[in-house]
């Protein structure tokens, strides 16, 4: 079991990385040929690195849009965040200070997780619309993140597993010196369900957290009357032709 | 249209509309015959190999515009835009939910161009594209203005705009085009304007304008048209020759231009602000019809270039003609296109400039003066048209586009009131004409998508006795023209800013 773990979190990572970074790849080499920043749009880099940064942590957009969504999303994503960085613990030794210092942290962040993704799947199965454009990905979707969130904090609360056993697991994962996993059928399906969401990363709307960085609508500036932007294709026009209307 | 179209019931409570499936199902508006789509270069009708070619172009536009590429992955169904478009909110049709618009296409993305949508489609709500699902796009995505009121609250900024664009120019490529949008284009590359107005109609209007003015004022204000050496070419919607309410905009403007004494000009040879290449999403066409604006610019030798009252002719210039034809500041050394205009033009002044910026320039440096009591029969609101208010900016600070209009309205009258801030500023509600919806053949729609403005116009109207929406965008004057009688107001309490500036300005006796 600890091989066939070992190799699928190898497979999962491997695909994640390459498959994110293949899509950024295209992303960065698609041309935005038109200036569409939306309003209130920023004149300068220094505004856009601000919205982007008010909309990567503070979610603003969605914030003017639905209060419910963006509460239970907010808390989704912020203590999912937390948890994430709770689980260094298992990639670092000696554990990092300030990782340590979260741990209590992190593990509410586990409960108030479970609580958003459920609120979340509750307005999709609750609110009219929001059921009307759910397809059964989008169901499916946050019921794995229920199910990562509730096989993890069971292990917290409900049936230990063997902690620093994992955690060598890891290690050894790491830096190549394989080492055996506790067996522990909720951590199997803890690991298991996690490498699934890291193979569909890149081939899913999860996508949707490199793409918010692409979004010509929030990260260009509004300065199209002082500086001149024009794409490598729509430049070929203009060697074409004298750049009169015919 | 021969059926009476009747105005929808103003909700009580503007509370979010239950849905009614299948409610504006349909053919669409009228699709572009043969002639209109052969002159711009598209296939004159259905082909036959519309299957493959739809995907072929859906394919070239994913890898030529990121927005498009972007907004077919980030999507995540939150559900943030669902209750926002003016359409949805009219017609209370599920597909004219944002999400569910762009969903229409969005299936079939990820049918052929995603591996899920290919190995479960019905997982991932990924679909074939047959013929029901081309006629849907074209029924649906004609029932979207590319207003962005949906992007200002998603939170990945998608913009449902830029996928009813990429739709509509899948769809012209198929031949399968809009006959009004269409048909308009073809008139602006043969005429010069939206209108199909001729040079020698155009400068009969001008010197009948010019005998009118003389009529009210007893001063002699000029339409100058083809001057070379002016130092200002007016660039205006072809409406404003001769529809009301426009026309009275366009004598402000040439008040405005005399009471400062700027020598100004009109050009027979590009006499049309609005780009319905735009509408269409076709960059091509865009670019072709923007081209005439530059070409009139260097033949004439102006100086400045200024816009008239239009909105979604405003984003392209602000946004859009700096990329497509250089009229703007800027241009690297090297851009030898660019520069040719470049060189020529002023740029102590912003390229191009909105009417508003110039009017405000000017009340600023004080060579404006007015007679405030000459608007006191009006009680006047304010409707920002939605691309001047999410597709661009005035003043060169974000946000000018809402204040600058504003500021000019509180100069020249007294009373001015607010709607509610739900529908203003970067929140507007589009007058639901725009976007290439603006045609007979969808009437129906457009009295629907006019809903939550009515509503908030009725609350304003009942609250301070308002009798007069101001606007800036041709579009919205002729939209409301039409629609507001439906909705048992009184057509003539639409009108442009610059009606309320030509009724004010002092003219020629100024201290």
């Amino acid at each position: 079991m600890s091989t066939l773990f070992a190799i699928l979190l190898y497979l999962a990572t491997l695909v994640f990385v390459v498959g994110t970074l293949y899509r950024i790849g295209v992303y960065t080499r698609t041309p935005a040929p038109l200036k569409i920043p939306t309003t209130p749009a920023p004149n300068t880099s220094t505004g856009v690195v601000l919205r982007m940064t008010r909309e990567v942590l503070f979610f603003e957009s969605l914030f003017k849009a639905n209060l419910w969504t963006w509460g239970l999303g907010w808390l989704f994503h912020a203590s999912l965040a937390l948890v994430l960085l709770r689980h260094l613990r298992y990639f670092t030794e000696p554990v990092w200070g300030w990782v340590a210092f979260i741990q209590p942290f992190g593990m509410y962040a586990g409960i108030i997780m479970l609580f958003g993704v459920t609120g979340l799947e509750a307005r999709r199965l609750f609110v009219e619309r929001i059921r009307y454009i759910s397809t059964p990905s989008d169901h499916l979707m946050l019921v794995l993140f229920i199910a990562i969130a509730l096989s993890g904090l069971t292990m917290k609360f409900l049936s230990h597993t063997d902690v620093v056993a994992v955690k060598s697991f890891i290690l050894g994962l790491m830096y190549f010196d394989s080492q055996p996993l506790p067996v522990h059928i909720g951590l199997y399906l803890h690991l298991f369900l996690v490498a699934l969401l890291l193979l569909i990363f890149p081939v899913s709307k999860l996508l949707h957290a490199p793409g918010l960085f692409f979004s010509p609508g929030r990260n260009q500036v509004d300065d199209s009357r002082e500086k001149r932007h024009i794409s490598s294709w729509a430049r070929l026009m203009e060697s074409n032709d004298t750049g009169k209307a015919k | 249209m021969s059926e009476t179209v009747t105005a929808p019931a103003y909700r009580i409570i503007p509370i979010i509309p239950a849905l009614k499936p299948g409610a504006m199902e349909g053919k669409g508006p009228y699709v572009a015959n043969d002639k209109i789509q052969g002159a711009l270069g598209f296939p004159e009708q259905l082909v036959e190999d519309w299957h493959d070619r739809a995907l072929a172009k859906m394919g070239e536009l994913l890898g030529k515009y990121r927005s498009l590429k972007v907004y077919m992955d980030a999507c995540v169904h939150c559900g943030a835009c669902s209750d926002k478009c003016h359409y949805f909110i009219g017609t209370q049709d599920p597909k004219n939910m944002p999400v569910a618009r762009q969903d229409l296409m969005r299936s079939v993305y990820r049918r052929y161009f995603t591996l899920p949508g290919k190995i479960f489609p019905k997982l991932v709500g990924a679909r074939d594209l047959t013929r029901e699902v081309l006629d849907e796009w074209y029924n649906y995505f004609h029932q979207c203005s590319e207003c962005r009121r949906c992007s200002v609250f998603c939170p990945y900024g998608i913009d449902t705009a830029e996928v009813t664009m990429a739709a509509r120019e899948i769809l012209d490529s198929v031949g399968y085009g809009q006959k009004y949008s269409n048909e308009i284009i073809g008139k602006v590359h043969k005429i010069g304007n939206n209108l199909g107005l001729p040079a020698a109609a155009l400068k009969d209007t001008l010197e009948g304008l010019e005998e009118d003015v003389k009529e009210a004022t007893g001063i002699d204000v000029r339409f100058p048209i083809d001057v070379k050496g002016a130092e200002v070419l007016l660039i205006t919607p072809s409406a404003d020759f001769f529809a009301e309410p426009h026309i009275d905009s366009l004598i402000g403007y040439a008040k405005v231009f005399h009471a400062t004494g700027t020598s100004w000009t009109l050009s027979s040879m590009s006499s049309e602000a609005g780009n319905f290449g735009m509408f269409i999403g076709n960059y091509e066409q865009l670019r072709k019809i923007a081209l005439r604006i530059r070409q009139a610019a260097l033949e004439l030798g102006v100086k400045r270039i200024v816009v008239g009252e239009c909105g979604h002719a405003w984003r392209v210039a602000y946004s859009f003609w700096n990329t497509l034809s250089g009229v703007g500041d800027g241009a690297d050394e090297t851009d030898q296109f660019a520069m040719m205009l470049q060189k020529q033009l002023d740029h102590r002044y912003k390229q191009p400039m909105h009417i508003c910026e110039f009017t405000w320039d000017m009340i600023e440096q004080g060579a404006l003066s007015f007679d405030k009591e000459a608007n006191d029969k009006h009680i006047i609101t304010f409707h920002d048209s939605c691309n001047v208010a999410r597709g661009s900016s005035m003043g060169g600070y974000p946000g000018g586009q809402f204040d600058i209009p504003r500021n000019i309205i509180k100069t020249v009258a007294n009373n001015f009131v607010e709607m509610s801030p739900s529908t203003t500023h970067e929140r507007t509600f589009c007058c639901g004409g725009g976007g290439g919806l603006l045609t007979d053949d969808l009437l129906d729609l457009r009295v629907k998508g006019a809903l939550p403005r009515m509503e908030v116009l009725q609350q304003v109207v009942d609250e301070h006795g308002v009798n007069f929406m101001a606007c800036i965008c041709a579009i919205c004057k002729a939209q409301f023209t039409k629609v507001m009688p439906i909705y048992g107001f009184d057509r003539k309490m639409i009108g442009g800013v610059h009606q309320l500036v030509s009724n004010a300005i002092r003219l020629g006796d100024k201290q």
